[in-house]
């Protein structure tokens, strides 16, 4: 009775108070288990069940919500309210002609929206019908995972996932710690470790789980996910113990148990509730700019269609001010016309006005354009240089309304690791000395099987050196915090790693010192384990080295770099630094130092993640010393943090330098290619990661979306830390802008090559401060506005430490700021999904991480590289393909429906139509219908392999620019000019005069069809002469359409047609084609029709050649071979100067194509290094030319902090 | 190695060259190079089909004669509010010989035979000689329908009920007597108009059909009395309501009449005087509208009509003209780039 009134109590509370005050913390009974009696009133909350729902409809709610969703669309609601009107009212029309195929196109548009909906509720159910195991009574019992409730106790075994946001109550290692990748979440796949709470981490079988009595209190759930805030209650006997809980007490939904037997979990977040689920926005339709585009010329003609309407009713009732004209004595009214209200009859009037020239918004259209993307999504999906071999995938389409908008994306935000890169690090070099050791050939990634030893070092250096480089490799095997994940032999450890086999592998949250330690495995030294404080490593002569680890100075971001500090085995104390290049050079006292230096710059360039190992011997005095430090610092409770750093920077210094390590997390296949034809294309590019800024930086100069020469702009929380946000914005606004004002604007040598280009690097924290609406400070308001003025002339910019939300509220910010740019966003991992579905077009990448982005984008591709050709070709057709097909539509009607408006000048604007009931509704159907949707499939105005070379014609479409409005009036003008030469022309024709040799008459329907012949070939022609691919494909079609139309028209008038109650159109066709003087009016008029069009684009293209025209005339020159030899940088308006050229030549040295190179790069320190013997190096000193600017961030090369 | 490659992978897309969208194709460019040539031909072409369709028209010959009558000196005034039976007649004068065959039209001004309301009322099943409809015409014939005691109209709707009934006779004065020119009322409807479109009921007589039904109102015979002269120009397929239940497309309109084929005139009308006479019945004076006769001769492209031959010879003069300033424009700028 209790639960039922608290229930109640609960649910009134819920419903009657409304949202608002809904329960700000919740508290969760673990195990189900009433707290004990006296320690809180216990009240049940509701929470919902561990079902994720993606879907839109139900099977119920399908038709009213699908019918609701389709007609709130202004054309479908349109056709609807035509359809309408013309069954209430006495039309010139039949309703057929407009029922039918909006009909077409609803239930066409349902099943394919139900059939996608279909698609989710499996995938759903997939998910939700999923086992998981729970402990219920003391014993492990299986559910499905959408039965899981808040209050169960979940267990999870070593890489699985967790089924929804648990607490974490115990682990299989005894401190109750386990590592976890939250690789699908934010993109990190490090590992992570999370604790448990020190009461409960001992109850480690069923059996004792079952036994915890608890409680936790905690707030309701928020999408943050680095952020948690709660207690648990533990009642151990009387009083009950309260801890706190963090985030690192939060097992994420979506997260992967690593390196952990199994933990034990609380269920707190369910459901859609979970932190996974809160980050996923609601899969909202996208629209097109091409789609808004076409709307507002929707609307521009609903005017025209109305104005139509009124102009011709107010103008029939001004000419029927005169009765014999509104009722000659040869027509009169029946008695109920006469009686009719003249309200009414007004209203009628104009509403038979409006279905008449209805057509001119024509339903087809839409179809059409339904068709044209449906089928054009083919060939992104039969792309066959879309496919991927390794993976065996082929780009997907899930949304094909969105092609066109491929074609015009300017900002692209990707995601970095598993899209730019491949999340791979890999060890390249090590440098000690100024000597360069390169481990094994490295082929694909993957280490050439066999190649035993060191590969690279001369083995007879002196001893000294020898000396230095064991201690090199040394250090680098101690100084880490990498951990051994052991997998269960029989042989032990140490066999699995000395075998090198993958028995066993490293563990880190830093993958780059899995890399190093890789690497030195492969130079000789293996780092075995941590057993009781005592490192272990496996020399060059197979014996096993101890060393007592004494100190770790743990890594942070202000020093970037960590120590160790460990005693040999010969009682010799070290201490071993390693780190960014800028924090150990200052601190180094001795070391060759010019030459390492010399190396670290050169692979900075190189794109690789530089670090920089020192060590220094302390004696035990000094070893006293730095105990004595540290030991003060940890004990202090206040400012610790403070003391440790000041204790840590006392201890490092004095440093001896002993060489340099190069790391590279591979990127992906032409990453760098794709990002340099994305910029020359004019799009700007966002990496947007959860990545830290180092490693991201790195990532961005390997990918060429830094360049050498771009400076550098850094908002991030280490420079807002000593300036305030608002001193920082102004001061890079002021510095952005000061260049931008000095610069001579050229607008159309868009290149950057020509000026400096500016890079951002911001991160999460500084943009949320950024973008926080302001609360005291009346200045703060502009924050936004300034930091989007900053990002407007930065060509890059790289957001680090971003939350998924976050990305896509950048992606909003972008959208929604001033200029409304079209956005991209690509990413592999579920991290990505909300930016995936913010952007206006999203990609996903078929990655390691799952298939969440796959799912949830637009479109999927295998690889970051095929995003070139998605959006250098395939979006390039697909835009120019679109407009064509929305202008000539709206042309086309213009010429169909302006002769009618003509003609009720003639007719006593008695609404008679001009054109046969068959050709009303054919013309739009059949006679002009496959042409165009044939156009609009197959046109290339340029070749594939020019659009692929020459990013830059990318430009010539940007911003929607063949729909602007001067385009739509010319199209309009043109249509109306071929409406105004067909109809008058026919008129003066017929004026008065008979056309056949045996002087009978042609009556109305002739002058109709004579019209509407011309218009068909004229309008038809107009599409031939827009046409500049012609397949036998077009041919047929555009010849066969127009034959359909005189087989059709000699068929339609050949035969009394029974079904028909009117034969009026009975050898209309035939005997108007008897007639000589038709003929020769057909041929003229649609000559004149045409000629304006002819001279307009012939002018056009001599005086004021667009860069796509220029290269179809000079592809024409070479003969289709233009691909192939040409320099299409010569063929640009602006004959830019070497500069680019140069630019690009430097650019294109994928340093994978080097490897062969490095495999003679032995090291030549016997020698005086010559470096300029080696190519690579030539190349790094021609780079260097480049200016660098003097207030560039400084050390602007990679740089990485273990 | 390569079969297992496409074993490995059934994803792989069908590489054909329409997949691919490599299909070979033709890529015409519009440039000046092929448009100037082409308007040459097409200009001079056009003009000349232009100049020879300007002089076909030339050589047709026209009489109008306007006996609409609302000038009190003309000889119809008489005509024009008389209730009675009318007849006028105008004189006239051919000053050399009319070639024939001469066509003979009527010509109404200001009557709107394309009102949307006036053209659907008809019935094209009762035209079609069906019997049903004979004893219910098709609603779209309102107020056409019936007549004021409910029984049916045949031919119903406004259409038919306003067929033009003024009748004209020719006559050549010779020597100071009239000699009639015989009018040939044959083929002056559309062949197919006459033999599929319209029929009689098969009912002989053809009178016993229309038992039940009313004449139009504004008829002053019923349908079947047309032409008692000749069954095959009597009832639905009366060449005179054939003509006029062709719709005209504009409010300005000619209907043929008559053509001279016979007798002496078969060459055309001789130079000489003419007289006209006019049974004037069909009123047009409440409309503003206007009644001519039209004597005409055709060419080979019909009747006359200069706008034809001047519209062609204006397209084709813009043609040669654009070619040439294209010529210009395309010279200036082709070498400009050459530097």
């Amino acid at each position: 009775m209790g639960m039922d009134f608290s229930t109640l109590r609960t649910l009134i509370s819920r419903y009657c108070a409304g949202e608002e005050n809904c329960v700000d913390t919740r508290t969760v009974y673990i195990g189900h288990k009433e707290p004990p009696p006296g320690a809180e009133a216990f009240i049940q909350q509701r929470f919902p069940d561990n079902r994720i729902i993606s879907s839109k409809y139900t099977f119920w709610n399908f038709i009213p919500k699908n019918m609701f969703e389709q007609f709130r669309r202004v054309a479908n609601f349109y056709f609807l309210i035509i359809f309408l009107v013309q069954l209430i009212i006495d039309t010139p029309t039949s309703p057929v002609t407009s029922g039918l195929p909006l009909f077409f196109v609803i239930i066409v548009t349902a099943i394919k929206q139900g059939y996608e909906d279909w698609l989710r509720h499996k995938a759903d159910k997939a998910v939700n019908q999923c086992l998981v195991q729970v402990v219920q009574h003391g014993k492990l019992s299986r559910k499905h995972s959408r039965k899981l409730t808040v209050g169960d106790v979940v267990y999870v075994k070593e890489d699985e996932s967790f089924p929804c946001d648990l607490i974490l109550l115990s682990s299989s290692r005894d401190d109750g710690t386990c590592y976890v990748t939250t690789a699908s979440l934010d993109g990190e796949s490090s590992h992570k470790t999370y604790h448990a709470v020190q009461d409960t981490k001992a109850y480690k079988t069923e059996e004792e789980v079952n036994c915890i009595h608890a409680t936790i209190d905690c707030e309701q759930p928020q999408p943050d996910l680095y952020k948690f805030r709660g207690n648990i209650n533990i009642y151990m006997g009387n009083e009950p113990v309260s801890r706190s809980l963090a985030s690192q007490n939060l097992l994420l939904r979506g997260a992967t148990l690593k390196n952990t037997e199994y933990i034990y979990g609380v269920a707190i977040y369910t459901g859609m509730e979970t932190k996974m689920a809160l980050n996923y926005q609601s899969k909202s339709q996208k629209r097109s700019a091409v789609e808004k585009s076409m709307n507002a010329y929707l609307v521009v003609y609903l005017c025209i269609l109305i104005s139509k309407a009124v102009i011709n009713t107010a103008l029939k009732y001004v000419w029927q001010a005169d009765p014999n004209r509104d009722e000659p004595w040869y027509n009169e009214k029946t008695e109920s016309e006469r009686q009719r209200h003249v309200l009414i009859r007004v209203f009628t009037d104009f509403l038979a006005f409006m279905v008449l020239f209805n057509y001119i918004i024509p339903v087809s259209m839409y179809v059409t354009v339904e068709m044209q993307k449906f089928l054009g999504s083919y060939f992104i999906m039969w792309d066959d240089e879309m496919f991927d071999k390794e993976l065996g995938e082929r780009a997907v389409v899930n949304t094909s309304d969105l092609n066109e908008e491929l074609g015009q994306v300017e900002y692209v935000f990707t995601d970095k690791t598993g899209t730019l890169t491949e999340n791979n690090m890999e060890f390249i070099e090590c440098c000690v000395d100024g000597n360069v050791y390169v481990p094994h050939i490295i082929c694909n990634g993957q280490v050439m099987p066999g190649a035993a030893g060191i590969d690279m070092i001369d083995t007879s250096p002196g001893p000294e050196a020898r000396e230095r480089e064991e201690l090199f490799f040394r250090a680098l095997c101690l100084c880490h915090t990498v951990q051994v994940k052991e997998e269960e032999t029989v042989d032990g450890i140490k066999h699995g790693i000395h075998q090198g086999k993958s028995s066993s592998f490293y563990i880190s949250s830093s993958p780059d010192e899995v890399a190093l330690v890789e690497g030195m495995k492969r130079l000789g030294f293996t780092y075995l384990r941590l057993k009781e404080g005592q490192m272990e490593i496996l020399n060059r002569e197979d014996e096993i080295e101890r060393f007592e680890l004494l100190e770790v100075l743990t890594f942070d971001s202000v020093r970037r770099r960590m120590s160790v500090i460990v005693r040999s085995s010969t009682g010799e104390l070290y201490l071993f630094c390693k780190g960014a290049d800028s924090s150990i050079f200052p601190r180094v006292v001795s070391g060759k130092v010019e030459q390492i230096k010399a190396r670290v710059e050169r692979n900075a360039v190189e794109g690789l993640r530089t670090l920089c190992v020192a060590y220094r011997r302390l004696s035990p005095e000094q070893y006293e010393q730095v105990c004595h430090l540290l030991t003060r610092a940890k004990l202090e409770f206040q400012d610790q943090d403070k003391l440790v750093a000041e204790a840590y920077d006392l201890i490092e210094r004095d440093l001896i330098l002993l060489g340099a390590t190069a790391v590279e997390d591979r990127l992906q296949e032409k990453a760098a290619d794709t990002i340099e034809s994305l910029h020359k294309a004019g799009m700007k590019v966002w990496v947007l990661t959860g990545d830290k800024m180092e490693t991201a930086a790195a990532t961005c100069y390997a990918s060429k979306l830094f360049r050498r020469s771009t400076q550098i702009l850094e908002l991030t929380t280490k420079r807002t830390e000593e300036q305030s946000l608002h001193d920082v914005l102004f001061e890079l606004s002021r510095t952005v802008l000061r260049h931008y004002g000095s610069m001579t604007r050229d607008a159309s040598s868009g290149l950057s090559s020509e000026y400096i280009d500016y890079g951002l690097i911001i991160d999460g924290a500084t943009l949320s401060a950024v973008m926080r609406p302001s609360q005291e400070d009346s200045n703060s308001g502009n924050y936004k506005e300034i930091f989007l003025e900053i990002c407007r002339n930065c060509s890059a910019v790289l957001c680090c430490r971003m939350a998924p939300l976050q990305k896509a509220q950048i992606v909003k910010m972008i959208k929604s700021s001033k200029e409304h740019p079209i956005t991209l966003a690509v990413g592999d991992g579920a991290n990505d999904v909300s930016m995936i579905l913010e952007a206006h077009v999203g990609i996903g990448i078929m990655g390691k991480e799952g298939r969440q982005a796959v799912r949830n984008s637009d479109y999927a591709i295998p690889k970051f590289k095929h995003l070139k050709k998605m959006l250098l070709v395939h979006g390039h057709y697909y835009y120019i393909r679109i407009s064509e097909l929305v202008q000539y539509f709206f042309y086309k009607n213009v010429c169909f429906i302006f002769p009618q408006f003509l003609y009720q000048f003639f007719c006593g604007f008695s609404q008679q139509p001009l054109y046969d009931t068959a050709y009303l509704t054919l013309y739009n159907i059949s006679f002009t219908s496959l042409p165009i949707l044939l156009y609009s499939l197959m046109e290339q105005h340029i070749n594939i392999d020019i659009l692929k070379k020459e990013p830059t014609l990318y430009r010539d479409i940007a911003k929607n620019s063949l729909l602007t409005w001067p385009i739509f009036i010319y199209w309009t003008v043109l249509g109306v000019y071929d409406a105004i030469v067909m109809f008058f022309g026919v008129y003066f024709l017929f004026n008065n005069t008979t056309f056949t040799s045996n002087g009978q008459m042609f009556g109305n329907w002739t002058f109709g069809t004579l019209v509407f012949t011309v218009l068909v070939f004229t309008v038809t022609f107009k599409l031939v002469l827009d046409t500049h691919y012609w397949t036998w494909i077009n041919h047929f079609v555009i010849w066969g359409s127009l034959v359909f139309f005189v087989v059709f028209s000699l068929l339609w008038g050949g035969i009394i047609w029974p079904f028909l109650n009117y034969q009026r159109m009975y050898y209309v066709f035939m005997q108007m084609l008897s007639s000589g003087p038709a003929w020769l009016s057909i041929i003229l008029l649609i000559t004149a029709s045409l000629l304006p069009d002819v001279v307009k684009k012939v002018f056009w293209r001599a005086l004021w050649p667009t860069n796509t025209e220029r290269i179809q005339s000079a592809d024409k020159l070479y003969k289709g071979q233009l691909s192939e030899f040409t320099p299409l940088a010569a063929l640009h308006p602006p004959p830019r100067t070497g500069d680019h050229q140069r630019g690009s030549g430097t650019q294109r040295n994928p340093r994978r194509s080097e490897t062969p190179n490095k495999k003679i790069m032995f090291t030549r320190w016997q020698r005086a290094p010559d470096y300029r013997t080696f190519t690579p190096l030539l190349r790094f000193t021609d780079g260097s030319r480049h200016p660098r600017p003097g207030n560039a961030y400084n050390g602007a090369g990679p740089e990485t902090s273990v | 190695m390569v079969k297992e490659e496409q074993e490995e992978s059934p994803n792989r897309p069908d590489n054909t060259a329409f997949t691919q969208q490599r299909l070979p194709a033709w890529q015409p460019i519009l440039s000046a190079s092929i448009v100037i040539p082409m308007f040459v031909l097409i200009g001079a072409a056009f003009i000349g089909v232009g100049v020879a369709l300007f002089i076909a028209s030339r050589d047709i010959q026209l009489q109008e004669l306007d006996y609409t009558g609302d000038d009190s000196a003309h000889p119809c005034y008489k005509c024009r509010s008389s209730t009675e039976k009318c007849t006028c007649s105008m004189t006239f004068s051919i000053p050399n010989l009319f070639k024939g065959p001469v066509f003979f039209y009527y010509g109404l001004t200001n009557y709107f035979q394309n009102q949307r309301k006036y053209g659907a009322s008809k019935d094209d099943n009762q035209l079609y000689g069906d019997l049903d409809y004979f004893k219910d015409p098709s609603s779209s014939c309102d107020p056409y329908t019936r007549d004021s005691r409910n029984i049916p109209i045949v031919p119903c709707g406004a259409l038919a009920n306003s067929m033009f009934n003024d009748t004209f006779s020719l006559s050549h004065v010779v020597n100071g007597t009239q000699k009639i020119v015989p009018l040939n009322g044959k083929g002056i409807a559309w062949w197919t108009d006459y033999n599929v479109k319209f029929r009689n009921p098969s009912v002989t007589p053809l009178i016993n059909a229309f038992n039940g039904t009313k004449k139009p109102t504004n008829w002053p015979k019923p349908i079947y009395e047309l032409d008692t002269t000749d069954v095959y120009n009597n009832g639905f397929i009366n060449q005179d309501f054939l003509v006029w239940m062709r719709r005209a497309a504009l409010p300005d309109f000619r209907k043929l009449y008559r053509r001279i084929t016979h007798d002496d005139y078969v060459n055309g009308l001789p130079a000489g005087n003419y007289t006209l006479t006019i049974e004037y019945n069909y009123p047009v004076y409440s409309f503003n509208g206007r009644k001519k006769v039209v004597l005409s001769n055709v060419s080979w492209m019909g009747g006359k009509n200069d706008f034809l031959g001047i519209a062609y010879i204006v397209v084709g003069s813009m043609c040669v003209v654009m070619s040439i300033v294209m010529l210009i424009v395309y010279a200036k700028f082709k070498f400009a780039e050459d530097d």
